[in-house]
């Protein structure tokens, strides 16, 4: 086993095993902490899907966070004041399922993703970077100044959605439920960084003219990986907004994107288990930092600044001392 | 819906977009010269108004106020490139928009230490402050129209500086080809420390001058920030004259957009309807024209790399 792979253990046996100390200590808001934290790593572990593997620096990743998060509360929202979303072709109320949820939510940003991608992989590098910024506040104005759905004030949904055999309403059963997607999406990012598909879009990030002379076409490549990262990053959002139990235009704003992409980096751009490291980090700091002070955000800023300009690789690769392993 | 209402708002889109050209030309500049997407802009701006504020509301001088903004944003910008930005400038966009994000942090949370959470307020003087009739019966506020003249002052000081002077030249110089002027024996640090700070000069005029219109506030900067952003990608990064029309254009639109968007609505739907639906197509309509014109030019108008 590698010295990244033992961390990376750790990492997870941490994360079974606070919440399951804190539950048998009875402090739920423990587990709610660390639930925020498995949410949070999942949207970063969505971005790092295009940001590390693909090199897309994109600052507009909250447009598919807020989108999952308003697909929930949309969806939710027609059940709770019992007005059907549409009547025609077939009379739809609404739902408020989580699979039915995510399903929608990982559809929705996923499209949203591919015409967002078709429009800013046109670009590259600084213009890219400032498109998707400009795409984010896009979202964010729409969802201020949209009325049906709350517009500023946002949408609360009492009651926190179902899932078959669970009860969501028990934090830790909802921590299990969140832990047991973000395994899953690991093992899954952990796939496709191995997979034909992965190693061609590295390729594609590294060297783009050597890719097209084989004959594929990165463009292509960085696409499919724009609309994985967005789908991921969309279901993050729909988890988020049942743990809130509420949504807001917060959710869109492009603070919010950039916290997503300080998780990555704080982590390590381009490791599997950065965003992890980085979300467990960001939101102890959060939790520390602020009750210390009202200020925390000025230690936060002295923190990630010395890390982009000191430590090479993020938390991770200053532990490990090796660089990723696609480098 | 009259001419004159008409006038007035495309007089507010210009004086809109001017203060969005002083913004954007900082960013353009540092941007072109030194690589650096700088995300900390509208901290700068930020700073600029509350210099303004502190030392008109010590002075009672609106004018020492400008001065202070001007110096204040200038030093805190040369500061900052001597201590933080020097050290990005080797690194990729990733960790550049990653440090200048703390930076806003910093500055955000610093100024609120020092200020407090709530608005401070910079008065419009005396002298500028009413309206003045223009030709053809528009009545038009003093110190709106004197915002027109001091950004097309400023634009036209830019150009000169940029086409006719020693340091423009090396400016251009140093967007061509940097390694190249350095060789020539052109102290490479110093330049980029100028244009930084001048950079910084112009978001905090501009942030000094809008906060007598609005309030002076921590965050004041950041919407502001991403509306310039969308300005260069608009004119193309690193064109000055490409900045000053892409500045004008997104002024027009969100001014323009904000009133005849709600009102051409109309013509197809009921007036409730019609209001919130123009008022979601009005917000979101200067990023429909950035995308458009990126289909059309992704490098922008008047961009010659990407």
């Amino acid at each position: 086993m590698t010295r990244e792979g033992i961390v990376n253990a750790l990492v997870l046996v941490c994360l079974v095993l606070v919440p399951g100390w804190a539950f048998y200590a009875g402090e739920t808001f423990t587990i709610t902490l660390a639930t925020r934290v498995v949410i949070l790593a999942l949207a970063a572990v969505g971005l790092n899907i295009a940001l590390g593997l693909g090199g897309l620096v994109s600052l507009g990743h909250a447009v598919f966070f807020g989108l999952g998060g308003y697909t929930m509360g949309i969806l939710a929202y027609h059940v709770q004041a019992y007005e059907p979303l549409f009547e025609w072709p077939f009379l739809f109320e609404g739902t408020k399922s989580m699979p039915a949820i995510w399903l929608a939510a990982v559809v929705l940003s996923a499209l949203t993703a591919f015409v967002i991608g078709l429009l800013c992989l046109r670009t590259s590098g600084a213009y890219f970077i400032m498109i998707t910024l400009a795409f984010g506040q896009m979202f964010y104005f729409f969802s201020i100044s949209w009325s049906a759905y709350g517009g500023e004030d946002g949408l609360s949904i009492y009651v926190r959605n179902g899932f078959p055999g669970l009860n969501t309403l028990d934090p830790i059963q909802f921590y299990g439920l969140c832990f047991c997607v973000l395994v899953v999406v690991l093992w899954f990012a952990s796939r496709l960084n191995r997979s034909r598909f992965g190693l061609a879009l590295n390729a594609a990030r590294q060297s783009p003219e050597r890719v097209e002379a084989v004959g594929l076409r990165p463009f292509h490549l960085r696409l499919t990986a724009f609309v994985i990262s967005g789908a991921v990053t969309g279901l993050a959002g729909a988890l988020f907004a049942d743990l809130n139990r509420f949504v807001s235009p917060a959710m869109f704003s492009w603070q919010m994107s950039g916290e997503i992409m300080i998780l990555v980096i704080l982590g390590g751009v381009g490791r599997l288990y950065g965003p992890v490291v980085g979300a467990i980090v960001f939101v102890a700091l959060e939790h520390v930092l602020g009750d210390l002070s009202d200020y925390w955000h000025i230690y936060l800023g002295l923190l990630l600044l010395t890390v982009v300009l000191f430590v090479r690789g993020g938390l991770i690769g200053a532990v490990t001392g090796r660089r990723a392993a696609h480098d | 819906m009259s001419l004159v209402l008409i006038a007035e708002q495309v007089l507010n889109g210009l004086q809109f977009g001017i203060m969005l050209f002083l913004m954007a030309a900082g960013l353009t500049l540092i941007f072109g010269v030194m690589g650096l997407i700088n995300l900390a802009h509208g901290s700068l701006y930020m700073v600029g108004a509350f210099c303004a504020a502190a030392v008109a509301g010590a002075t009672g001088s609106f004018l020492l106020g400008l001065v202070a903004a001007l110096a204040g944003a200038a030093l805190a910008g040369a500061l900052v490139e001597i201590v933080v930005i020097r050290r990005l400038y080797a690194k990729d966009h990733l960790d550049q928009v990653l440090a200048t994000f703390a930076l806003i942090l910093i500055f955000s949370e610093g100024t609120r230490w020092l200020f407090g959470s709530f608005p401070l307020y910079l008065n419009v003087p005396e002298y500028l402050s009413g309206p003045v009739t223009l030709p053809g019966g528009i009545e038009y506020p003093v110190y709106r129209l004197t915002l027109i003249v001091i950004g097309l002052v400023v634009a036209l000081g830019l150009f000169l500086l940029i086409g006719k002077t020693r340091i423009g030249v090396q400016i251009r110089a140093g967007e061509n080809d940097r390694e190249m002027i350095a060789a020539l024996g052109i102290d490479i640090g110093r330049l980029y420390t100028i244009v930084f700070a001048l950079g910084a000069a112009l978001a905090g005029l501009a942030g000094a001058l809008v906060g007598a219109i609005q309030s002076v506030q921590v965050g004041m900067g950041e919407p502001v920030l991403i509306l310039a952003f969308v300005v260069i990608v608009i004119g193309g990064i690193g064109s000055i004259k490409g900045t000053l029309i892409g500045a004008l254009l997104v002024g027009l639109t969100q001014t323009l957009g904000g009133i005849f968007l709600p009102e051409l609505m109309k013509i197809f739907m009921a007036p409730s309807a019609a209001t919130s639906v123009g008022a979601s197509l009005a917000s979101m309509a200067i990023y429909v024209l950035m995308a458009a014109v990126l289909i059309v030019r992704p490098t922008g108008l008047f961009g010659a790399r990407a």
